[in-house]
């Protein structure tokens, strides 16, 4: 088991978000959370990053047997997890190969590997771009500084690709992406999987499923999952909408 | 009026009445200087420009006795210590105020540069760039100017290494005052680059009052530069006025890292149209620093540019001061002038006083101004360490972005390389 999170709570500014998620998660598989607004995906997404504004209340999230929700962000990168950030930072000043460079080695160094010289570091970098078809002036600029929306998200998948995570956490990647962009996200994402790593996609529509295609699908609601399917369930989320899903969680409440 | 000061300042005069150098100039400039400083005085605590930097309540404190001058014990080795390495230059070394000749060195042939020190100049130049009588740390340094370079560059000339002035406070054996005054000269279509260094050694505190005119003739630029590295027992008032003709372009870059207290006037007169101006400064404070920078820039005649950048990272307890003027006098038509300052406070014990000051008399002009204070960009540090970086790699490294940005404009490679590594030997000792 890769990510096994059992009756998760957290809350943000003593509001409760979470009221006690359980997934499981296992290497080669693609999960989609889908959701109504505010039904807390993208929280979700940041408890198990380990963004510090919220707090875990109550449950537990291993990753590899190891508990995750006790590891600093940093940690749970170095273990691998990697989230797509849903609004990827602006930061001045900071290229995006010159942080890249120190993150691969000190994840490197937490995994027992040797850190990249300047030259091997180049090569994989060059590898990666393709891609998700990066260009070499986009990187040497300041991280995500004047990107388009597009632009940002490819960035995103870059660095995923260059710090190989066992698992990605894709925070609605799909937001604000026109179609082209939307298939070379997606096509990058696809490269990178293997039987060893996993994805959890978080996404209001079904738009990135058509290219990501998920082994199973959790509704969100309430901070709760309430149902949970196949790829099938994302198609009739598309057509139906959400209201048919809370007509039944409030019929059953 | 603060009875204090007043008696603190007539201690200053009364042993500047016996003193007379062999220079008959020079013995004219003080005596204008110690009528200036006469009717001036030292500024009271609660006069509008000092009101934040409280320099003169320290002086009183720790020269009651007057401004004596410590013997300089610095050897040569301890002096060329301080020294860039890997910076080819032409260096002048003052120690305690008073010129190394054996430190020094100038390689650069006559043609390009010429240098004396100031006792031996018998020009009519110097005090005309700075007036005694708007300022009493000008009146003061005028009142005590004995020694400092006198640099001129000819007209075309174009001076290919920089000029690098060390002044070095050795408070080994005792508290030590000195009043360096020097005049930088740019020729017409010259151009040259001068950096001054200042350092400080010993476990007693020190007194810099330095003053530096620099005069910009037509169609000339002056790339100038300020790296102050002295300790935390040191106090210095730093003031450059500059005067441009037309045409002329002059860029200056302060760098502030060490000081117990740092006052930096910079002025700037664009006396001429077509003229450009840069200004820029970082200062990352610990402990108890207090850095403050006041600059003026005067637009007075049109067409004619400039633009200023100031940063700033306060830790701690310390304390930054921000005040910048710009004038834009009725003549100085479409003026195109730029301000900002950026701070950031990482403790809540940290202050900044920021003060933007726009007086424009022009209608047809673009101005513009900003101060930002905030802390880190948590989000910023988040994404960071999102992708494993940890949490002090992350913080220096947006550190090191913000102040970075400041230096990596300069083009002279060695000396940008240095200050990148002043700024991360900073970071490193001192913010982490």
């Amino acid at each position: 088991m890769l990510l096994n999170i059992n009756n998760l709570q957290a809350t943000i500014d003593g509001k409760e978000i979470l009221k006690g998620i359980n997934l499981e998660v296992k290497a080669g598989e693609i999960h989609a959370i889908m959701g109504p607004n505010g039904s807390g995906k993208s929280t979700l997404a940041s408890v198990l990053a380990g963004r510090e504004e919220f707090e875990v209340t109550g449950g537990s999230a291993t990753f590899n047997g190891k508990d995750l929700l006790d590891m600093a962000p940093e940690d749970r990168a170095r273990e691998g997890v990697f989230l797509a950030f849903q609004y990827p930072v602006e930061i001045p000043g900071v290229s995006t190969t010159n942080f890249l460079k120190t993150a691969v080695n000190q994840v490197r160094e937490h995994r027992g590997l040797e850190p990249l010289d300047a030259v091997s570091f180049l090569k994989i970098m060059k590898e990666k771009m393709k891609l998700v078809e990066m260009s070499q002036s986009l990187l040497n600029r300041s991280l995500n500084e004047g990107f388009s929306g597009g632009e940002k998200k490819r960035n995103e998948i870059f660095q995923m690709a260059m710090l190989e995570p066992q698992l990605a956490i894709l925070d609605e990647t799909d937001s604000g992406l026109d179609i082209d962009a939307l298939r070379i996200v997606a096509n990058g994402v696809n490269k990178l999987r293997s039987k060893d790593n996993a994805v959890i996609v978080v996404t209001h529509y079904q738009r990135l499923l058509d290219y990501i295609v998920p082994d199973y699908v959790h509704v969100l609601y309430k901070g709760r999952i309430v149902k949970t399917g196949t790829k099938e369930l994302a198609m009739e989320l598309e057509e139906k909408g959400y209201d048919w899903i809370k007509a039944e969680v409030e019929a059953g409440a | 009026m603060n009875q204090q000061t007043e008696t603190f300042t007539q201690s200053i005069q009364n042993k500047l009445s016996a003193k007379e150098g062999t220079n008959k100039f020079l013995n004219e400039l003080r005596k204008r200087g110690i009528q200036a400083f006469g009717t001036l005085g030292l500024p009271h605590p609660k006069h509008e420009e000092y009101r934040y930097t409280p320099i003169v309540k320290a002086l009183e404190k720790e020269f009651s006795d007057g401004f004596a001058v410590a013997l300089p014990t610095l050897s040569e080795a301890e002096a060329k210590s301080f020294f860039f390495s890997g910076l080819e230059a032409n260096r002048l070394v003052f120690i305690n105020g008073h010129f190394s000749p054996e430190a020094s060195s100038i390689i650069s042939p006559e043609s390009e540069i010429r240098i004396r020190p100031l006792s031996e100049v018998s020009e009519d130049v110097i005090g005309k760039v700075a007036q005694p009588e708007k300022d009493a740390f000008v009146a003061l340094n005028t009142a005590f100017s004995q020694e400092g370079a006198y640099i001129e560059i000819p007209a075309k000339a174009v001076v290919g290494l920089p000029v690098v002035l060390h002044f070095q406070s050795d408070s080994r054996g005792g508290i030590t005052a000195a009043m360096p005054r020097n005049f930088i000269s740019i020729g017409r279509h010259a151009q040259a680059s001068v950096v001054e260094v200042y350092n400080s050694i010993g476990d007693n505190t020190s007194f810099l009052n330095v003053l530096t005119e620099v005069d910009v003739a037509d169609g000339a630029q002056l790339d100038y530069f300020k790296v102050q590295t002295e300790s935390d027992l040191a106090l210095q008032v730093n003031t450059t006025e500059v005067q441009q003709a037309p045409n002329s372009r002059f860029s200056s870059t302060v760098l502030t890292l060490g000081g117990r207290i740092v006052r930096n006037n910079l002025n700037v007169a664009q006396n001429g149209s077509g003229c450009h101006t840069d200004m820029y400064g970082l200062y990352m404070l610990h402990g108890k620093q207090h850095v403050d920078n006041h600059t003026l820039m005067d637009h007075r005649q049109p067409n004619s540019t400039s633009n200023e950048l100031y940063k700033g990272i306060m830790d701690d307890g310390s304390t930054g001061v921000f005040n910048g003027k710009i004038y834009v006098q009725q003549a100085a038509q479409k003026t195109n002038a730029f301000q900002s300052n950026k701070n950031i406070l990482l403790t809540p014990n940290a202050t900044i006083y920021t003060k933007p000051q726009l007086e424009i008399w022009a209608d047809d002009v673009k101005c513009s101004h900003g101060a930002t204070t905030g802390q880190l960009d948590e989000e910023q540090v988040f994404y960071l360490r999102s992708r494993g970086i940890n949490e002090p790699a992350a913080r220096a490294l947006l550190l090191y972005a913000f102040a970075a940005d400041i230096i990596e404009h300069i083009n002279i490679e060695p000396l940008c390389q240095h200050f990148l590594a002043l700024v991360n030997n900073k970071l490193e000792t001192r913010f982490l």
